[in-house]
């Protein structure tokens, strides 16, 4: 399991490998916005938790078609699914190298993007803190969507479709805390949902991506 | 441990392809699978496996005991050689890859970028693959596609070695490899279409 998640992040970081393609996107977004929306910081500071999640949430997004498709076209899939690994495990290291790879960088880059939007200062916190409960769920929905679409062409487009409803409750929950951290309101409810959502999706998913990727190897 | 395929019928794309197909691979034994293209040897293969489920029939010994190589070789064109290899060789829980860099002559590439090899070279680092998985059942799909004379005989040397050792192989190839294995012609199990029944002869 150790050597699945060394290799994808060695091919991650390679040339070619998609990092930092999410993070830049996330920046360009944000950047983005006050251009749109003009410069009043108080209209800013008020949709900056949505957007922050929001970007955050479609640049997790970008990455998912390469998720399992690289490993589908170049056969090492179907060598895993012979190897002693079981599936199930194949697909949480596959999701918790997308986290590593694509929504810890977010994480991370979320509070300076922050800065840009005139995010309210109680609001850092609590935005790190729900895209550090979040993300994690991101990666392993997408984990799924990927699986249900492996092996089709232009399976990209239906897996934004598949996995966009998916990410609602996680955006609405996770945006919540994010805005009401930023307002200095209790964050409890909405935050335990949110880890109440990532916890439920890291335990149940794995297994029904694995299902999903067994029938779509036949 | 003896591989034992009974009365075994398998689908592609849900159409049955071959059926009825029974036969025994012994320890230190190779049989050498033909038929013509579109037959079913590939979905045979890839059902023995374990990546599909047979139609019907039973297939005993396979159990995390077979080593496949399919069409495609599943490597990382960013890794080196000695990546690719230590990655197979940590997943299936082995140590060294020095025999399979040396069985198939690619102690030179080691270093280098398997994107940068040439399809020959490709594929005998896929094929070094295989010993670095320390399966005893080989299942190999035209394992000498893309291979010179030299490579062949490499490949068929490692197959002699590997029976030698109480292993056994089952390979799809169209040409001879020299080796001492049965042949098995899938040919005669090719599956016979569904006669029409009354009902639908009625309705036609």
């Amino acid at each position: 399991m150790i050597a699945l998640l060394l290799r994808d992040l060695k091919l991650a970081f390679r040339a070619g490998g998609g990092f930092g393609l999410g993070l830049a996107f996330f920046l360009i977004v944000t950047v983005m916005v006050p251009f749109a929306v003009g410069p009043q910081s108080s209209l800013l500071s008020t949709i900056a938790p949505g957007v922050l999640w929001l970007g955050a949430l479609l640049a997790c997004l970008l990455s998912l078609d390469r998720l399992l498709a690289l490993d589908w076209e170049d056969g090492s899939l179907d060598l895993l699914a012979t190897a002693p690994l079981p599936l199930e495990s194949v697909v949480t290291i596959k999701a918790l190298a997308h986290w590593l790879t694509t929504g810890l960088p977010l994480v991370l880059a979320a509070p300076f993007l922050g800065v840009l939007l005139n995010l309210p200062v109680p609001g850092f916190f609590w935005l790190v803190m729900s895209l550090l409960i979040g993300t994690p769920a991101m990666s392993v929905i997408g984990t799924f969507g990927a699986a249900l679409t492996v092996g089709l062409k232009r399976g990209g487009l239906l897996l934004s479709l598949l996995v966009l409803p998916l990410y609602v409750p996680t955006l609405i929950f996770g945006a919540e805390v994010a805005r009401r951290g930023a307002t200095a309101m209790e964050v409890q409810t909405p935050l335990l949902m949110l880890a109440g959502i990532t916890a439920a999706t890291i335990a149940l998913l794995p297994f029904a991506s694995a299902a999903v990727l067994r029938i779509n190897l036949r | 441990m003896t591989l034992t395929v009974s009365d075994l019928s398998i689908t592609r794309g849900g159409i049955p392809v071959l059926e009825g197909l029974s036969f025994e691979l012994p320890p230190g034994k190779a049989l050498i699978l033909r038929g013509p293209n579109g037959i079913g040897k590939t979905t045979l293969l890839r059902t023995l496996a374990g990546l599909q489920p047979p139609l019907e029939g039973t297939i005993e010994g396979a159990e995390d005991q077979i080593a496949y190589a399919a069409h495609s070789d599943g490597l990382k064109p960013t890794l080196t050689v000695t990546e690719n290899l230590m990655f197979w060789a940590s997943v299936f829980g082995t140590s060294g890859i020095q025999r399979a860099l040396d069985t198939f002559d690619l102690n030179e590439l080691a270093e280098r970028h398997a994107g940068n090899l040439s399809a020959g070279q490709k594929r005998r680092l896929g094929l070094a693959r295989m010993l670095v998985t320390g399966r005893p059942i080989w299942m190999l799909d035209e394992p000498t596609v893309s291979l010179d004379i030299n490579a062949v005989q490499m490949f068929a040397d490692a197959v002699r070695a590997h029976l030698g050792q109480g292993g056994s192989a089952l390979i799809a190839t169209h040409i001879d490899l020299g080796l001492d294995g049965e042949v098995l012609d899938v040919g005669p199990n090719k599956a016979k279409p569904k006669p029409i029944d009354d009902f639908d002869g009625g309705f036609l």
